[in-house]
């Protein structure tokens, strides 16, 4: 690994309002190469909004994200439109509620995901049109990454089917190899545990810090279920009004008493704050 | 009906079939990619029959006289032209709009039609053009009992050309990269977006795809009937609407078997009734099966998108 520009993601005084709603305001933080950054908060507190700005879906009403590759290239993501984001920048991104292809196989799934290398091979289709073999070679790799991908998630039996069709554990991990065929820098995870029972969690956690140590990857990670956040990040930045109240080290976090007020509230609802902020 | 009837009304049902089939795609891949239904594209069709009577006329005078050559020529010609005619269109009357209400792109869309109409009413005319037959060879087929079948050699390339320009369609939208971000696109436009699929370019290949198809189709019309005017692309953009319909928009096939279909009762139309009122027949079928069968033949019922 070679040294240069330890922050893959900064991300500063970034503002984002909706006529007189300020989601967001004067949010900074930075994710480093390599780590697993948690972005945790109480519901409401904007952290889908960051993940919003991040993959061009909304224009930062103020604010700066600029994202470094390795190679020294600067991205400056507020001012890409989504799919240059995802083709030059290589954020990859997946959704709170799974947004699949639904009617496409969950093959072709992580075909389209590689869509940016294909249309290159392909000639810009011309290639692809005429069947040459410079396209070919590149389909038979766009397939076989997608059938590691499968393997990896333990979807090969299912590879036919349409994705929608697949049981909601499996689309979920169906999620995560279709932005991993993305080829990402920095993946962006917004509650990949949401809905998973305590088995598929951990099976989760595995698989995050697996894949990263495996392929060099940067994750940002939205999660409500603080086990998971403790247990697999490197840095949380803890959110509430979407004002950064707290970053550090997970056992710095958690020790931090304008964390455990945002978390909590007043003693008198800490119950109902509790499992609202955990839902 | 005799045997000789029937199977001559089949040839030229099919003949129409392939006419109404390759419009329809262009309604029904719109449709389905911005779910917008794109009225101007009738107009397209009508463009893409004016630049292929243009091409005859010049070809012929700078001395063309190989009629297949000439035919080749044309077809890249009408295709050209009238994609670009598809191109603009989207980009302006329909682009803009994106993200407005579903009213909005569509009485543009009719508006594009009446500009496109007017345009060629002023450029060329308003009256008929006419253009003398240069295909001109026909096959007659003895079916028993002295009864005959006569096949023109227009009727077999438009039908061996449309069935020529499915196959390879389908093809495409199966299983080419372009075929997959189109597909992409139409489920989850957004989505596509994030993975890198450029989607309004997405957009205008699939308006340039419909409007070469409807010129491939506008440059059989002027072949097959030999006379077109201004106003041509507007029944028969609302019969391959019909057809788009009855096949269940949104669907590939279902176009091609709607357009099928519409062709076939038009041409059987007259055996039985009245031919007056073969028009009626046709409208007819669009309002039952949009009582009936909102989904046409082949499509699925709408999953409403979050």
């Amino acid at each position: 690994m070679s040294e240069p520009a330890a922050t893959l993601l900064q991300v500063d005084h970034l503002t984002m309002r909706f006529g007189g709603i300020t989601a967001i305001s004067d949010l900074s933080f930075a994710a480093k190469r390599g780590d697993i950054t948690a972005i945790i908060g109480p519901n409401g507190a904007g952290k889908t909004t960051v993940f919003n700005c991040l993959t061009g879906f909304y224009q930062p009403t103020v604010g700066r994200l600029e994202l470094t590759h390795e190679t020294g290239k600067r991205f400056l993501l507020e001012r890409m439109p989504d799919f240059r984001i995802a083709r030059d920048a290589h954020v990859v991104r997946t959704f709170q509620n799974i947004r699949l292809f639904a009617g496409m196989s969950v093959l072709e799934n992580l075909v389209v995901a590689q869509h940016i290398a294909l249309t290159r091979a392909s000639g810009y289709a011309v290639a692809g049109l005429l069947h040459l073999p410079v396209y070919r070679k590149a389909e038979r790799r766009a397939v076989e990454k997608a059938r590691y991908w499968l393997d990896r998630m333990g979807l090969t039996a299912s590879a036919d089917q349409p994705a929608g069709s697949l049981p909601y554990g499996s689309q979920r991990r169906l999620e995560i190899a279709r932005a991993m065929c993305a080829g990402p820098v920095l993946l962006c995870l917004d509650e990949p545990a949401a809905g998973l029972n305590t088995r598929e969690t951990n099976e989760l956690s595995d698989l995050l810090r697996d894949i990263r140590r495996e392929h060099g990857l940067s994750i940002l990670l939205i999660e409500h279920d603080m086990a998971l956040v403790m247990e697999i990040s490197d840095h949380v930045v803890v959110l509430d009004h979407g004002a950064c109240i707290c970053h550090g080290p997970p056992a710095k976090v958690r020790a931090d008493p304008a964390v455990i007020s945002a978390y909590l509230g007043t003693p008198e609802d800490e119950a109902i704050a509790l499992t609202r902020g955990r839902s | 009906m005799t045997i000789d009837i029937f199977l001559q009304q089949l040839v030229n049902g099919l003949t129409l079939g392939a006419f109404y089939g390759l419009i329809a795609l262009g309604y029904t891949m719109v449709y389905g990619i911005i779910g917008m239904i794109n009225f101007a594209h009738g107009d397209i069709y009508m463009i893409g029959a004016f630049v292929a009577l243009i091409g005859f006329v010049v070809l012929s005078t700078i001395g063309v006289v190989s009629v297949p050559l000439a035919i080749l020529i044309v077809l890249v010609m009408a295709m050209f032209f009238t994609a670009c005619y598809g191109w603009a269109v989207e980009r302006i009357a329909y682009r803009p709009l994106r993200g407005s209400p579903r009213l909005a792109p569509l009485i543009s869309a009719i508006g594009m039609s009446i500009v496109l109409q007017n345009y060629v009413q002023i450029a060329q005319g308003a009256r008929t053009k006419s253009l003398q037959p240069i295909v001109n060879g026909q096959y007659s087929i003895d079916v028993g009992n002295g009864a005959h079948v006569t096949v023109s050699l227009l009727q077999i390339i438009i039908i061996v050309l449309t069935v020529a320009l499915m196959a390879g369609f389908t093809w495409v939208i199966r299983s080419t990269p372009l075929g997959r971000a189109q597909r992409a696109t139409e489920q989850d436009a957004t989505m596509a977006a994030l993975l890198g699929v450029n989607v309004n370019r997405t957009i205008s290949i699939t308006f340039v795809i419909g409007a070469s198809l409807a010129a491939v189709a506008g440059m059989m019309a002027t072949l097959y009937y030999g006379v077109i005017d201004f106003y041509i692309g507007f029944i028969a953009g609302i019969k391959a609407f019909t057809a788009a319909v009855l096949g269940g928009i949104g669907s590939l096939p279902g176009a091609m078997l709607g357009g099928l279909a519409i062709g076939l009762i038009e041409s059987f139309w007259p055996v039985f009734f009245d031919l007056a009122y073969r028009d009626v027949a046709v409208f007819g079928v669009l309002i039952l099966v949009l009582i009936f069968r909102p989904t046409g033949l082949l499509g699925r019922p709408e999953i409403e998108k979050v």
